[in-house]
């Protein structure tokens, strides 16, 4: 990251980052079973603007997500939003910082508290960081509700009565309330259908506008991924291995994983139906444990390309052009 | 099963109505909803949730639970014969052997106390009277050809021991065992990953061009759509809103709704321009099916509504070979 780090703002930086989840094994002198989730990730992110993640289950991109928001242990690396260093935090301390990172979860359903109405679940992140007096915070609530799209009186609903659409509203609202500069964005529109997901996308985008918010987007949806992020890292097994801004990435993609990805989705332009599916880069199998992981790359198990070396050494993640890094041997 | 009568399509739904009592009232779940489909044929369904896509699959597999649904009125025909009014005995027989179903999670469709290879050779034993060795072997063969690397050791695994692109291999498994001359897939890649999902489409590609399997694809993915079905059903709110070619309704559909669902996606663009105009919405939501009006039920959302989509329920009208849309654009010799 030798590139012009000073002429840029920037809001978030990931250094090295590793989670690693594990257990003791019960046999003494045996090591435990380590699941490497999040194994060396390294980025950084522009204020104002939206850096996306992709990947498939099991990359790690979600608890990289959750562990830039401390909501995932950090078992090393360090996480720094503008000169604070989030990972080091603890206590009180975080608990205000939180003012100033907030996060969108995949489930609009099990992520809000069912018991409790939408206006207090919007409120309480101002009574949380006591912000405002009692007053001033319901007409802030108010104000967040009419931002995101809903009417002022359904303040008094309770989630159930909201459709998936409008929870994530409500998500939205909650996580915009201490006015952040950092929202992250765990699939937020995975599980909302297709007509409502532009509905979210769009105020997703607004909102970024009109509070100059810096998202961290995490998605498995390329498309959704190209549409509202600036610049993409592809993760695998727990790694980086391409990343670039968005026109770069989708036009000039290096890694095999990210062209066989790239390929793998269908598209809904029919001319291409018959060429797309006959140039398809196949991957064969599934992914490998985050257990024993090769010594080698990650993905070369998986590689149509891969040599020896592949499997030997494992690749560094490098400057292949401005802006564009890969992890591969063969580029 | 009598052989198919000339010219008589493989399935043929007809006017088939389903109502669920709830607590608000009768909910219309599926109003009039028809499609054909030949052998060899793919078929789509699309539309957004709660607009009667699996409760079409599962009115003609006659698997909606009753009370509280039922089927109402209408007609569905396979291969020339009414499953309607058949006996449940007779509808076992046709469930698994005529024709099968694959649901979109593989994890819970799956019993997890019987090894892979029990729940394969259960259909073989059940509906081909198999022995017991002889069901096994062709398990295994039936393994190896939808793609599991030694399926003779795989056979023996459960449910949990096996990757999510495995379970829904095994699930085809058990859809195709007993060589079916229609699947019906709900969703059948949701859960998955791209890549796995790329696999289990070249899967299915391949039954229906080698065994000349019919197959009705439920998604609500239009790229999906495009890669792996002939013709489509758009669905809204329990009615077949258009119907056609793939190519016609990709390229040229003429229904409001059919429309938005094509262009509210953000496409994967292998050449992404510098700008991003805001995706093109469908405002609200799918309406409850308890209280349609008398109208179009799509117009409370439709930017192009005029007074008559308020009043009168448009009917499906012909627009081209083989494609059909109801709309009263079409009526009034407008554009949508």
């Amino acid at each position: 990251m030798i590139e012009d780090t000073a002429a840029r703002d920037l809001l978030l930086r990931i250094e090295d980052l590793k989670v690693h989840f594990g257990s003791k094994s019960w046999i003494p002198g045996k090591a435990g079973k380590i699941v490497h989730a999040v194994d060396g990730v390294s980025f950084e992110v522009e204020r104002g603007k939206t850096f996306g993640i992709v990947g498939e289950s099991g990359s790690g991109k979600t608890t990289t997500a959750l562990a830039t928001v401390r909501l995932a242990p950090i078992t090393a690396g360090r996480v720094f939003l503008d000169d604070l260093e989030v990972s080091a935090l603890k206590g009180e301390a975080l608990r205000l910082a939180r003012k100033r990172f907030q996060i969108v979860f995949q489930d609009p359903f099990s992520s809000l508290n069912p018991r409790v109405r939408a206006g207090e679940i919007v409120r309480e992140p101002l009574d949380l960081m006591e912000i405002g007096t009692e007053a001033e915070r319901n007409g802030l609530a108010q104000e967040l509700f009419a931002q995101v799209g809903l009417r002022p009186e359904q303040r008094a609903l309770f989630p159930h009565q909201f459709s998936g659409g409008q929870r994530q509203r409500i998500g939205l609202a909650r996580a915009i309330a201490t006015r952040p500069e950092l929202v992250v964005c765990d699939e937020p529109v995975s599980a909302l259908d297709v007509a409502i997901q532009a509905q979210i996308l769009n105020l997703l985008r607004r909102l970024q506008e009109e509070l100059g918010l810096t998202y961290l987007f995490i998605s498995h949806d390329l498309g959704v991924v190209q549409y509202i992020c600036d610049e993409i890292a592809v993760m695998y097994l727990g790694q980086i291995v391409e990343q670039a801004d968005r026109v770069s990435l989708f036009v000039r993609p290096q890694h095999p994983y990210t062209k066989a990805l790239l390929s793998a989705v269908p598209s809904a332009r029919p001319g291409k139906r018959a060429a797309n599916s006959s140039q398809r880069i196949r991957l064969e199998g599934d992914p490998p444990s985050p257990i024993n992981l090769p010594k080698g790359c990650r993905f070369a198990g998986r590689c149509p390309l891969a040599q020896a070396r592949c499997h030997e050494t494992p690749p560094e993640l490098r400057v292949i052009e401005r802006g564009h890094k890969v992890a591969c041997h063969l580029v | 099963m009598t052989s198919t009568p000339r010219n008589e399509p493989l399935l043929r739904a007809t006017n088939l109505c389903v109502e669920f009592e709830t607590r608000d009232g009768t909910a219309q779940v599926l109003d009039e909803v028809s499609l054909e489909l030949n052998a060899g044929e793919t078929l789509g369904i699309v539309g957004e949730s709660g607009c009667g896509k699996s409760m079409t699959a599962l009115s003609i597999m006659r698997l909606i639970p009753s009370p509280p649904g039922e089927i109402t009125a209408g007609e569905v025909r396979l291969a020339g014969e009414d499953l309607l009014p058949l006996d449940e005995r007779r509808m076992r027989d046709i469930r698994g052997k005529d024709i099968s179903m694959i649901f979109q999670e593989p994890m819970t469709s799956l019993n997890p106390v019987f090894t892979v290879g029990e729940q394969i050779a259960e259909s073989l034993r059940l509906h081909e009277g198999a022995s017991e060795k002889d069901a096994a072997a062709r398990t295994v063969e039936i393994l190896k050809s939808v793609g599991i690397p030694e399926p003779d050791i795989r056979a023996k695994s459960y449910p949990h021991q096996l990757s999510g692109g495995m379970r829904q291999r095994v699930m085809i498994a058990i859809a195709i065992a007993c060589g079916p001359k229609l699947i019906i897939a709900d969703e059948p890649t949701t859960a998955l990953d791209v890549t796995v999902q790329a696999q289990i489409f070249d899967l299915l590609r391949d039954l229906n061009q080698r065994l000349q399997t019919a197959i009705i694809l439920i998604t609500h993915d239009m790229g999906t759509i495009a890669e792996m079905t002939d013709r489509v059903t758009v669905m809204y709110a329990g009615r077949v809103v258009e119907e056609g070619p793939v190519e016609s309704i990709l390229e040229a559909s003429r229904h409001p709704y059919t429309q938005g669902l094509i262009a509210c996606v953000p496409q994967l663009d292998p050449n992404p321009s510098a700008e991003r105009p805001p995706l093109e919405e469908i405002p609200g939501v799918v309406p409850a099916l308890t209280r349609l009006g008398k109208g179009c039920a799509f117009a409370p959302r439709c930017k192009h509504a005029f007074a008559r989509c308020d009043e009168e329920r448009p009917e499906r009208m012909s627009i081209g070979e083989g494609h059909s849309a109801a709309c009263w654009l079409l009526a009034e010799g407008r554009d949508a």
